[in-house]
């Protein structure tokens, strides 16, 4: 494929070609529905030949993310790919990469749960992705895409932040992301860092003690509780950075509009054509599309809330943003969720229908 | 005919007490004090027949913390 | 001859290995892991791979090996250390990765990962710590605990309607068509740990050379929650542990191979 023509594939297909353009150094994935064919597509691409990625499916999601961990610790940059159920597999290893400061991208294709659930597309993880997920106080960096060509940009991107600020980054789509078809264009090709540049550019990854420097130790253990204590207000400085510096959305339509829809991902899609089909009938609403759901835009939803007579929070779960806005808004216009749940996505006149029957 | 003559030193710091130097010797030159005490609290190995240590370091290759070092001296 | 002759005038013989730092070792008198530790600092120093080396550290009592060996370590969660060497190795391949493991993190928790980083061929080595309990915790029952043997979770002795029977893991590693070498060591007797050390650098030689990965089990002692002295300990690991760990090299394909 040449650089930047445009093409038709998966998002699953796109986050694979992504990662090779981008100079990932290595995946190491788990085959799981809806997003398998990231690893198929790695497999047959075979990077190994072209630009050295290491590709390896491993036994188990719980063996994938701790050979993130390995790969990350020594400052390469790596990744792995699951659905709802492997990522909660991942949950200790996404710990402690937090724990111990380590840049890596999980990409989740989202499908219906609790448990095994369904392979058909859903938002339920919001939760999990942006309130921690794993055990301790972290947060991931988590980007929504909300296209097929997002998801191919998004790659690096998550790779930029993570390696930023040293912190686990999670593309947070779903399964009909994942699954659909859409024109994209890749981006450009970048070569993999040389091992000179890793050494020279992550002076606290574990390389090697190459020219006879002081050992790297990675860990996320300390026992005494005041150097713990350190470690966790650094971490924490490092949020409120993140927080001030890297919130990214999208806006549709909110210049006159009197409600606001708030939706990510898959869902955004539907409510701009719920938006469209609501001002046909002259309801003036528009959209705020989250793009990063941590840091959430809790500016832009307060900037939102000031001018709006009420926010529709629509979400293929039960209203987990939800919370998050309402926390934003602190209790001044109503905010509602509108969802369906197991894997179905809603119709965009049952959103409207939604919007009418709540304000 | 050659002899060999042999010293340990121990890093009495670093020392635990543990005994396996002195059950290592097979020439019962160590053993652990009676009384005396490092800034732990332990026992700790010292030579009681410096005389008859002929440097085979048995008691340093089986200590657990790398606290003792071995010199030896032929003599012809 | 005095003993200051001696020290002034003679060769040093035996010293600290250069690779072990300082720092007192967190380990109960008479542990095996030092012993073990000193012999990989030594194998690491004397192959020249100081600067290239990626070691991994597991949880459980070796939790802190990285304090220890001036190398530099990733600290892996509980039994999944060879997930980490697998990437570490197969993203720098010029480098000597290896994990040093217990039997709770290697034989319990982590057995998917070990079977299957010692299936795939990394080029690794698993340094194995067997003393047939879990010592960090407090003493609990291992997959390695032998029957009759009385630990706090089962402090009656191990028996086989209750806990089943003590994993020979090593065996079932030499059994894959993954490793390269695999051998059972102790480092009870000046000849053992000399035997021990031979079969470090073995393994870490192969897996350097790309002969696929290597399991050195290190049978030892846990004299603190096995509740006897470090001697008494060794006598007992002697009379009881090797009857059913027996000793010695069960598989090395090194040899034949270029």
């Amino acid at each position: 494929m040449a650089d930047q023509e445009v093409t038709l594939m998966k998002g699953n297909e796109a986050i694979a070609h992504a990662a090779i353009r981008c100079g990932c150094d290595g995946y190491f994935g788990y085959p799981i529905t809806p997003q398998s064919e990231v690893l198929e597509t790695l497999a047959a691409q075979k990077p190994w030949e072209t630009t050295g990625m290491v590709v390896l499916q491993a036994e188990s999601e719980v063996a994938s993310i701790n050979m993130v961990y390995g790969g990350a610790a020594s400052g390469k940059k790596v990744m792995t790919s699951s659905s709802s159920p492997g990522i909660s597999l991942m949950q200790e290893g996404i710990s402690y990469m937090a724990g111990a400061e380590l840049p890596a991208l999980i990409v989740n294709v989202m499908r219906g749960g609790p448990g095994l659930g369904t392979i058909q597309p859903s938002q339920s993880d919001y939760f999990q992705a942006c309130k921690g997920g794993g055990h301790g106080d972290y947060h991931l960096i988590v980007l929504a895409p909300s296209s097929v060509q997002e998801m191919a940009d998004f790659v690096d991107l998550a790779f930029e932040l993570a390696f930023r600020y040293r912190n686990p980054a999670m593309i947070l789509a779903d399964g009909a992301i994942g699954q659909m078809m859409e024109k994209v264009m890749l981006p450009p090709f970048k070569p993999r860092r040389t091992e000179e540049q890793i050494i020279k550019e992550c002076p606290w990854a574990t390389t090697g003690r190459i020219g006879g420097r002081k050992p790297n130790i990675i860990t996320s253990l300390e026992l005494r509780s005041e150097e713990m204590e350190i470690i966790n207000n650094n971490i924490q400085k490092k949020y409120r950075e993140c927080e001030e510096k890297e919130v990214r959305f999208e806006e549709y339509l909110l210049d006159d509009a009197e409600y606001a829809i708030m939706a990510f991902g898959s869902a955004a899609r539907v409510a701009k054509k719920s938006i469209d089909n609501a001002r046909a009938e002259g309801i003036k609403v528009g959209l705020l599309r989250p793009i990063t759901l941590w840091p959430f835009p809790t500016k832009e939803v307060q900037r939102l809330a000031s001018k709006v007579k009420g926010i529709l929070s629509v979400e293929f779960n039960a209203g987990q943003m939800v919370e998050d806005i309402r926390l934003a808004v602190g209790g001044g216009i109503p905010v509602q969720h509108f969802g369906r749940l197991g894997g179905i996505i809603p119709d965009p006149d049952e959103v409207v229908e939604a919007l009418k029957r709540m304000f | 005919m050659a002899k060999m003559y042999g010293a340990t030193v121990v890093n009495v710091e670093r020392c635990k007490g543990c005994n396996l130097c002195v059950v290592a010797c097979p020439l019962h030159v160590l053993a652990l004090t009676t009384k005396e005490v490092n800034r732990k609290g332990y026992n700790y190995a010292h030579e009681v027949l410096a005389d008859t240590c002929t440097g085979c370091a048995s008691c340093a290759t089986v200590c657990p913390d790398g606290c003792i070092t071995v010199y030896r001296l032929k003599s012809e | 001859m005095t003993r200051e002759e001696i020290i002034e005038k003679g060769q040093v013989v035996y010293k600290k290995p250069t690779l072990l730092n300082d720092v007192p070792m967190h380990y109960c008198p008479g542990c095996s892991h030092g012993v073990v530790h000193k012999l990989v600092a030594d194998v690491i120093d004397e192959m020249g791979m100081t600067e290239k080396t990626i070691a991994i550290s597991p949880v459980g009592c070796a939790v802190f090996a990285y304090k220890y060996i001036d190398v530099d370590w990733q600290e892996a969660a509980h039994g999944r250390a060879p997930a980490l060497a697998s990437a570490v190795k197969r993203l720098w391949p010029d480098r000597l990765v290896f994990t040093y493991q217990g039997d709770g993190d290697l034989a319990c928790i982590g057995t998917a990962e070990t079977i299957h980083a010692l299936n795939r061929a990394e080029n690794i080595t698993i340094i194995f710590i067997n003393n047939a309990i879990y010592g960090m915790t407090g003493g609990q029952m291992a997959p390695t605990t032998l029957l009759g043997m009385k630990t706090a979770t089962c402090p009656y002795g191990r028996e086989v309607s209750l806990h089943g029977y003590p994993l020979h893991i090593t065996e079932l590693a030499a059994q894959l068509d993954g490793t390269c070498y695999v051998t059972r060591q102790a480092v009870h007797t000046v000849a053992a740990i000399n035997r021990t050390k031979k079969a470090i650098r073995k393994a870490f030689e192969y897996s350097m050379q790309g002969k696929g990965s290597n399991l050195v089990e290190v049978v030892s002692t846990c004299n603190s929650g096995w509740k006897m002295s470090p001697e008494k300990a060794n006598k007992w690991m002697e009379e009881n542990m090797f009857a059913y760990y027996h000793l010695g090299d069960l598989k090395d394909n090194g040899i034949d191979s270029k």
